[in-house]
């Protein structure tokens, strides 16, 4: 419970966890092919665009997933959701008064390759305000939805952009108590990536649980 | 100084926020924008064992509906097989994405009944479903299982349901009957708080 971020006081329950040592059904996951996507899903610029590019400034995202163990998740499902240039979402729930963009789905996914690498095109999100305290706006950011290769890796987190004056206000992300983990969640410009007289880049690389096979229990050479 | 233990560290958990569907279920946001939306079929038609339906609510600490959930389901097939760690039928995924309605808050699946799966030191798990809850207002995904009020036995042995102190809190995890199928209600808070996992 993060009182600071009011929703969440009755949406949290009172009880601790109870914690599970892994069983098989921890420890699998479902898994994802190239039949289940297309290979225009990651490209946020196109894949809603009906008569023209979306308006916004132009990023690339990119970056790597990895294990606590630094090793690469191959081949896992990455999906991302984000408000258009000006802070609307396409969402019936949505009614803030910026407009829609009529080019502008704001949805992506892709599959990370074997070095757990993905890429994503999109328009910069913009900044929007919600129903918190009375003036409160979200800094600019990317949702993101990663699998692993264990149901107990599932992770959904946001990414904000490095420099943005709302990230130290905002209550969501001071739902986390850690600042060096908050540091975590925002995505450095990249020059090195960008591509010049195109688009900027950002890269956000995203830790998930690490996986050691079981030393001892059942396999006697451990990893 | 003593050495440091050079692991990296898991990204922070956000929460999905109210336009979650926009992501992972654009239908259910209002618009269509990919071939195939995942997560509609946990089981194919070719999926053996006996096929259930499984409807309820989740709610606040008020009692009121949370309708902007998003729940996700993870189960063993028939076999108590998971789908990856062994062979199972074609089209057979066993994960799947489920979104209530936005007027009630009520969700409904359809699925196959989940065997006996395999746990840990060889003690059998009753059949359950894995379900993983996010939402507006939840900071990190709520882990928790649902169980069948029919296994009675084996749920009686089971050594998840056992590592629960007080009895009474082993109810809030097992289903009830209902004319469709199954009835589970999930409760995130206050009277009667489900159970939620640390998995």
């Amino acid at each position: 419970m993060t009182p600071d971020y009011k929703t969440s006081v009755s949406r949290s329950p009172n009880y601790p966890l109870l914690s599970l040592q892994s069983s098989d059904s921890e420890i699998t996951g479902p898994t994802f092919g190239h039949g289940d996507i297309d290979p225009i899903d990651n490209d946020l610029l196109r894949n809603y665009a009906k008569t023209g590019d979306p308006i916004g400034e132009r990023i690339i995202v990119h970056g790597r997933v990895l294990d606590e163990n630094d090793r690469p998740v191959r081949n896992t499902l990455v999906e991302v959701w984000h408000a258009n240039a000006g802070g609307r979402y396409r969402h019936k729930k949505d009614t803030y008064l910026a407009p829609i963009d009529p080019n502008f789905g704001g949805c992506g996914r892709t599959l990370t390759d074997d070095e757990g690498y993905y890429i994503f095109r999109t328009v910069k999100p913009g900044a929007y305000p919600w129903r918190n305290w009375v003036n409160n706006w979200r800094p600019a950011h990317i949702h993101f939805s990663v699998f692993g290769t264990a149901f107990a890796q599932r992770l959904i987190t946001q990414m904000y952009f490095e420099g943005d004056p709302l990230i130290p206000h905002c209550p969501i992300l001071k739902a986390i108590p850690d600042a060096r983990a908050i540091e975590r969640l925002i995505a450095p410009l990249d020059l090195n990536a960008t591509i010049p007289l195109d688009s900027i880049a950002y890269k956000f690389d995203i830790v998930l649980r690490g996986q050691c096979s079981t030393f001892f229990e059942n396999r006697p050479e451990g990893n | 100084m003593v050495q440091s233990l050079d692991y990296l560290k898991e990204t922070p958990s956000q929460t999905a926020g109210p336009y979650v569907h926009i992501g992972l279920a654009p239908g259910a946001a209002g618009f269509d924008i990919y071939r195939q939306e995942l997560g509609h079929d946990i089981a194919g038609p070719n999926a053996s064992g006996t096929r259930i339906n499984i409807s309820g609510t989740v709610t606040d600490g008020f009692g009121a509906p949370v309708k902007d959930v998003l729940i996700e389901v993870w189960q063993a097939n028939a076999q108590g097989i998971y789908a990856g760690d062994g062979a199972v039928e074609e089209g057979f995924r066993g994960w799947g994405r489920v979104v209530p309605d936005f007027e009630t808050g009520l969700f409904s699946f359809d699925t196959v009944k989940p065997g006996i799966v395999m746990g840990r030191e060889g003690r059998p798990m009753a059949p359950h479903l894995n379900l993983w809850l996010i939402a507006r207002g939840i900071n990190i995904g709520l882990n928790t299982r649902m169980y069948f009020p029919d296994e009675v036995e084996a749920n009686a042995v089971d050594p998840v349901l056992g590592l629960i102190e007080q009895p009474v809190r082993r109810e809030t995890l097992i289903a009830t009957a209902d004319d469709a199928g199954y009835r589970f209600d999930i409760r995130l808070q206050g009277d009667r708080e489900t159970v939620f996992l640390d998995v």
